[in-house]
Order: structure tokens, then C-alpha cells, then sequence
């Protein structure tokens, strides 16, 4: 196929240039109905932002442009199929679970997914068999899967349906990938990637392999994180073995049926250009990732990690485009320097747990913005350099999962005090966000661990999100007589 | 003769032209847009990215009030730091101190300087003193990797919209105050008080030296061809004040010939008009 066509794109700007007269929605018309908007977002914009018409295909059931679109995107991501996603790569990854696993049925995931994919579970009623991802003690942080681990759970779990990766965790930390999608496979399992940092692995040289490459049947690609498209928009990819068909029903049941065509032509946009340039681009962004590395590490206290972690198998691959740093020799947490950087500093990083912080780099960075962020980090150690006692240095909790998620969220509950809570099964999510891994899930009991850890996070200032009660001093617990699904 | 004008907006309401007998030379480096044209009035003059830097007419009142204001300070200054200063100007002042051992000029464009070198020769004879090593750097990680090293720092950057957005944040100025000795003098281009766009400049640039160093002071010069054409310097430091730490009479002993400068002016220059004070104030 032909690489350097934008079919989608195409057909938006020949619809835009015949200047049809609409008699449909949206009522901006064009933006005239909305001269605030159309000052703010500009006239461009709005001129594409259409309802679905004749010459422009239809997402729920792609026949010309969109299909010739998604075509494309599949041969760039070497996968049998593509879907363009306007629900963010939480619809991505729903509609990969949902097409895999029914009420009642196991899937092997680790615990540091993120909260889309239990919340599919929710939705489905499917049952999670957790794999406790090993955790870097020095660095505080949840690494991949283990191939032993991976053995074990498929050896006690050789009804489950499904076996979810991450490709890599937020921090840029790979599984085997191959090994572990032979060894599902073997089992009859469908592997699932939740690739939501990884649309560079697709196009970059010397990256972790991709999902599709290493045999996956399913991922979810964010294209809008460092692949370029507008937020919101993203992939999903199947392989050979997956009825394609089948999973765009699927989709269909929870994706709006106005799908955004500015979203849409972002995808197809960022798809050329990754295809045509893709190589280049990344070895831009690994370039400003060497360089960032270098300078933070010279700072002293900070460490920027990289590809020493590997160890062949928890660590079996590291995507150097992440700029992990771990602050916790500089005696501040992840969350307090990402606090600094941005109240006194005005430099916004991705986010920051308790013992690291990560900054994304991109196509989109400038040389002299890298330079303020590693001067920042500099006097932000000159400043507040102290003794590292009282931080907390790991903070990965093992679920205890007394209930499927579906049965624990839909059953009836109490609310009570943070510390009333302690044995009870907990009946919602909290969320440290980002990276928006649960560190409470439904289903799961309640430790002291875990009420220590919820209110320390809140004491470093870290976002928590998901109870009811906004701010997390109580939380719903199954009620006593429901506790046994 | 032609009818050329050389136009800056100075907002988007306001337009500065000056009358060009030609323009003598223009290219894209890889930061910025650089010309030199050569006008009746100011003489030749210096522009990046559109916006002006220099002229040969005016340019005295600038470079003397961002060298001599710390000089006259603490005239027992060696080793001094300019960071940007690709004219040469600000070195051409310097050099006229025989206490000064060592100018190092932190200037990333290496285009600006060649260009100067070649049409701008009354400011870029400050390059010619061997006191002054050139350093094609972004001044951001000169300073960050300098420790107790200068006397003096002069900022000579272009607008934060430019190249010289670095020089504006609050970890280059962190990094200055890190970098200077206990009675250093951080002397920076502070902006105009008059137009909204620049008062915010000068006011975020206020507040973030405030917050680094415990001396932090705004001084005044009148210069024909920036915007408005009042134009502020800031004077920071750890330890000395511009006005009580001023020595006037050692600074007259050694006889440097100015032409706007003079420690009665130094004086004045530091008393700011009253809605300037009360732009500045919130901010400290």
C-alpha cells in the first residue's frame, strides 16, 4: 500500500474545498454559529468538524475512507487490522477484554495495569488472576512480568482466556513479550498488549519489540501520546488469529456513533507521517532522551535509569525514550519534585509517584527546553537536598482479591472511615493518577498497608482519584452478608 | 531617493520605522533570524528575528548602563560572565578596566558574533581584547555547570519570546546565584515598564530574581530605539546594594570616559517612576 496517502484527511479537505452547504449536525455549521469557539480553536478546525456524510465513511461501519485509513494503519503496524478509536486508549483496551473475556472467565494480567483494564472487568464480569510484577527495591518502582511467574499462573490457571502485557509499564519497563505470547499461545490463550507508551516501538530502530511483531493477537495503541495525534484519539490492533468483524461489534457497543473526524484524520495524519518519517523522528526523541540522561545524572542525587536495569527477565527490555528520573537521594519524593517543577519552575512533567518522576519526550521538544529542565532539577537540588529518612521507598501492594471486580462494585455497600475500612473488601477503585494504576481495586481487601499508604500518598501531595467521597476519607466497603460473591 | 523603512511592531498596535538606506546583510542561523541595515539616523543597526537589537547611535547608553552600574558597585571585579552579548558591546566597556583578568562571552549564535565582526565593528571591537574568550554555548548549562566562578554576570539577551526565553526562568537565575562569588553582581536587560506584553516580562523577570537573590533592585535608561523608549536593567546580588554599596568616588578615580553614564546618574537611574514601583511591588 501505497504509505504516503491520507485517505481520510484527503476526503475532509475535498469535502471542506466543494463547500458544501450543511443542512446537518453539528449546528456550529462550520463554527459561524459559534464565533467564541471558532476564534478560540480557529477557523480550520471547525471548518472539519463534521458529522459523518457520505464522501467521509462511517466509524461504526467503515466501508470507504475510513476503511482504506485503517488498511493503511494495519500495514504500518504490521497488523492484520486496525481500528481508529475516539475514546482514548481506555476504549482501546475495553474493547480488547470485552472481545476476550465473558462473565466469569479468567484473565492473567499483572497488577500494574492500568484502571481501563479493570474497569473492562467490571463491565464484563471476567475474573482477574493477578501477576505480581517484580519491584525494583533502589528505585521503588513495579517492573514487568517475570517468565517464571507467567509459567506458574498458566500452570494453575489453565482455563483462563487471556494473558494481558504491558508493553512497556508507564516507566518504559518490557516483559519478554515473545516468549510469554509463545507460551499463551501454547495454552490456547489470546495475549493482549496494553501499548499505550509504546506506539514508537512500531517505527523507531533499537526499540523493544512491538505487540504485533512479537505474535500478540490484540493492542492497544495510544498514536496520541508518542505517536503525535490530538488527545483522545487512538488504535486498536489485531493480529491474524482475531475476527475482526466481531470485535467492531464489540466496539460498537459502547463508542459514539459521531466520532470525532478531527480525532479521526489525526490518526490517519499521524499514521503517514510515523510511517514515512517514523525513524528519524525517534532517533530525535532518543537523542534528547541520551543527552537529558546524561546531564541529570551529572547532577548528582538524581538518577535517570535506562538500560543497566535490564536483567533478562523482569527487566527484559528498557524504551530509552522514557526519561525516568528516581529523586529519592535528593530527599524529596517523585510527586514533590513534579510539584516544584511545575509551582516554581513553570515545567509540567507527566507525573510523579513516590520515588520518581518521568518527563515525556517528544518529536515536539526544543534542545533549550531540555537545558531548563535539567537546570531546574539542578537548583531544585541545591535548594532542597536533605536526608532521605521518612520517604517511602516502595510501594507496590499485593492485591488480596476477595471478589470478582463486577460483583464487589454492583454489591451492597457502606461507607466508612479510611480506617474503619480495614478487613473489608473494598467495593470502588483508588487511583494514584497519574499514572492511574489502582492501588485498590473492587474485589480487593482492605490492608493497614494499604490505609497507610493512601494517606501518605495524600501527605506528598499526590492526586488520588476514584471513591465516591472525592476526598478519600471514607471509602464503600461490601456490606457483611455480601462478602461472598 | 528609495522609500524604504525598517518597521518593528512594538505591540500590535504600534509601529517604530526607521528610514534604511539599504540592508546589509540578512540570514537565517540556526536560532534566528539575523540583519543589519544601515539607516540616515541611528546608523547602521542590528536585528534578530525581526526584532531590534542595536544601533550604532544609541547603543552607547545601553551597554554603559548594564556595565558600569555594577562596576562603580564594586570596582574589584576579575572575572566577569556575559551571557548572550554576541555584539561585542558590553565586552567593549569591560575592557576599559584594568582590574578585569577574565571575560568569558556565553553567547549560543555563533552567527551573531561573525555578523558583527564583519558590519558592526564600533561594538564587536570588544572581542579583539585577550582578556575575552568566546564560548558558543546556551547560557542555561554554562551556568549550570559553574560553581563560585564570577564577580559579575550581565544578562545582554534578547526578548523571552526569543532564544533568550531561558534567560528569563528561574533556574538560570538560580544557577546565577550559584554561580557567582559572595559579593557578585547579577546584572540583567529587565525589559520596558510601559507596554502590557513587556511590563509582564519585566514583572515575571522581577519576581523570579526577587525570589533568588536577597538584593534584588530595578534601574532606568532612556534608549531611543526599544519600545516605548524607557528601558529597565536589574541589579542582583547576595550581598551588595547598588545604592549603598555605591563607590562613586573610587569608580571616578580610575578615569573611564563615558558618554551617558556617571555616578549622579547611577544615583537617579535607581529611583523608578511612581507606577513603575507600584507595577514592581506585588510582585517582591
Amino acid at each position: 500500500m501505497n504509505q504516503t496517502r491520507a485517505p481520510l484527511y484527503e476526503a475532509l479537505k475535498a469535502m471542506r474545498d466543494e463547500r458544501i452547504v450543511p443542512f446537518d449536525v453539528p449546528g456550529h455549521k462550520r463554527g459561524r454559529g459559534n464565533p467564541a469557539l471558532t476564534d478560540f480553536l480557529g477557523e480550520q478546525c471547525l471548518s472539519v468538524d463534521v458529522n459523518s456524510m457520505k464522501p467521509l465513511d462511517n466509524l461504526c461501519h467503515p466501508t470507504s475512507v475510513i476503511k482504506e485509513a485503517e488498511a493503511l494503519a494495519a500495514e504500518a503496524f504490521g497488523a492484520a487490522h486496525s481500528f481508529f478509536m475516539v475514546g482514548g486508549t481506555t476504549s482501546a483496551v475495553q474493547a480488547m477484554i470485552l472481545s476476550s473475556v465473558k462473565k466469569g472467565e479468567k484473565i492473567i494480567l499483572p497488577r500494574n495495569v492500568h484502571q481501563s483494564v479493570i474497569n473492562a472487568l467490571v463491565l464484563c464480569g471476567g475474573i482477574p488472576v493477578y501477576i505480581n510484577p517484580e519491584t525494583d527495591q533502589q528505585l521503588g518502582i513495579t517492573l514487568g512480568m517475570s517468565v517464571s511467574s507467567v509459567e506458574r499462573a498458566l500452570h494453575f490457571h489453565p482455563d483462563a482466556k487471556a494473558l494481558l502485557v504491558n508493553n512497556p509499564t508507564y516507566y518504559g519497563v518490557c516483559s519478554d513479550i515473545r516468549r510469554i505470547t509463545e507460551l499463551a499461545h501454547a495454552q490456547g490463550m489470546r495475549v493482549l498488549a496494553d501499548e499505550a507508551h509504546g506506539t514508537h516501538f512500531y517505527f523507531g530502530n533499537g526499540l523493544p519489540l512491538s505487540a504485533m511483531a512479537a505474535g500478540a493477537d490484540m493492542a492497544s495503541v495510544s498514536l496520541h501520546k508518542s505517536g503525535g495525534s490530538l488527545t483522545q484519539s487512538s488504535l486498536l490492533l489485531c493480529g491474524r488469529g482475531v475476527n475482526a468483524d466481531r470485535v467492531r461489534q464489540i466496539i460498537n457497543l459502547t463508542q459514539t456513533t459521531s466520532g470525532s473526524y478531527l480525532l479521526l484524520s489525526s490518526l490517519d495524519i499521524s499514521r503517514r507521517n510515523l510511517a514515512l518519517n517514523g525513524v528519524a523522528l525517534f532517533d530525535k526523541v532518543k537523542r534528547f532522551a541520551r543527552y537529558a540522561r546524561e546531564e541529570i545524572n551529572l547532577l548528582g542525587d538524581y538518577y535517570a535509569f535506562s538500560r543497566e536495569r535490564i536483567n533478562g527477565d523482569s527487566v527484559f527490555d528498557f524504551d530509552v525514550t522514557k526519561l525516568s528520573v528516581n529523586t529519592l537521594s535528593v530527599g524529596l519524593a517523585g510527586i514533590e519534585v513534579y510539584d516544584i517543577l511545575r509551582d516554581q519552575y513553570d515545567i509540567q512533567v507527566e507525573f510523579g509517584d513516590l520515588g520518581n518522576f518521568l518527563a515525556y519526550l517528544s518529536v515536539g521538544d526544543k534542545t533549550k527546553n531540555v537545558e531548563r529542565l535539567i537546570s531546574a532539577l539542578s537548583d531544585i537540588r541545591r535548594l532542597y537536598k536533605r536526608d532521605r529518612k521518612g520517604l517511602w521507598e516502595s510501594e507496590y501492594l499485593a492485591p488480596d482479591v476477595a471478589l470478582s471486580p463486577q460483583d464487589a462494585f454492583y454489591a451492597e455497600k457502606e461507607s466508612l472511615p479510611l480506617t474503619g475500612c480495614i478487613g473489608g473488601i473494598s467495593a470502588e477503585f483508588v487511583m494514584a493518577y497519574p499514572p492511574g494504576i489502582p492501588v485498590l481495586a473492587p474485589g480487593e481487601r482492605i490492608t493497614p498497608q494499604i490505609v497507610d499508604y493512601i494517606g501518605y500518598a495524600k501527605s506528598k501531595g499526590c492526586l488520588l482519584t476514584g471513591p465516591e467521597a472525592m476526598d478519600i476519607t471514607r471509602l464503600n466497603v461490601v456490606t457483611e452478608e455480601n462478602r461472598h460473591g | 531617493m528609495d522609500d524604504l523603512w525598517y518597521s518593528e511592531y512594538h505591540t500590535p498596535d504600534v509601529r517604530f520605522s526607521i528610514r534604511v538606506n539599504a540592508q546589509l546583510h540578512v540570514e537565517q542561523s540556526d536560532y534566528q533570524r539575523i540583519a543589519v541595515y544601515d539607516s540616515p539616523e541611528f546608523g547602521r543597526f542590528l536585528t534578530l528575528d525581526g526584532v531590534l537589537m542595536l544601533t550604532e547611535r544609541d547603543e552607547f547608553i545601553y551597554h554603559e548602563m548594564i556595565t558600569h552600574v555594577p562596576m562603580a558597585v564594586n570596582p574589584d571585579i576579575h572575572k566577569v560572565l556575559i551571557v548572550g552579548g554576541g555584539d561585542g558591546g558590553a565586552a567593549r566597556e569591560l575592557i576599559k578596566y584594568p582590574t578585569i583578568e577574565h571575560i568569558n562571552v556565553a553567547e549560543i549564535d555563533r552567527r551573531v558574533i561573525a555578523v558583527c565582526r564583519e558590519y558592526l565593528p564600533q561594538t564587536a571591537c570588544g572581542f579583539n581584547d585577550p582578556r575575552v574568550a568566546i564560548h558558543e554555548v546556551d547560557g542555561l548549562k554554562w551556568i549550570r555547570h559553574t560553581e563560585n566562578r564570577y564577580d559579575l554576570i550581565i544578562v545582554d539577551s534578547t526578548d523571552p519570546s526569543g532564544p533568550g526565553e531561558v534567560l528569563f526562568t528561574r533556574e538560570f537565575y538560580g544557577g546565577c546565584l550559584h554561580a557567582l562569588t559572595a559579593e557578585g553582581i547579577l546584572v540583567n536587560q529587565h525589559e520596558s515598564p510601559f507596554y502590557r506584553e513587556d511590563a509582564k516580562a519585566m514583572r515575571s523577570a522581577h519576581q523570579r530574581i526577587h525570589g533568588v537573590f536577597s538584593v534584588a533592585e530595578v534601574y532606568q535608561a532612556h534608549i531611543p530605539t526599544y519600545p516605548s523608549g524607557h528601558w529597565l536593567f536589574g541589579f542582583a546580588s547576595p550581598e551588595l546594594h547598588p545604592l549603598r554599596n555605591l563607590r562613586a568616588e573610587a569608580w571616578n578615580r580610575l578615569g573611564i570616559r563615558t558618554r551617558y553614564y556617571n555616578t549622579q546618574l547611577h544615583r537617579g537611574a535607581f529611583c523608578l517612576p511612581t507606577y513603575v514601583e507600584e507595577d514592581l511591588k506585588p510582585v517582591e
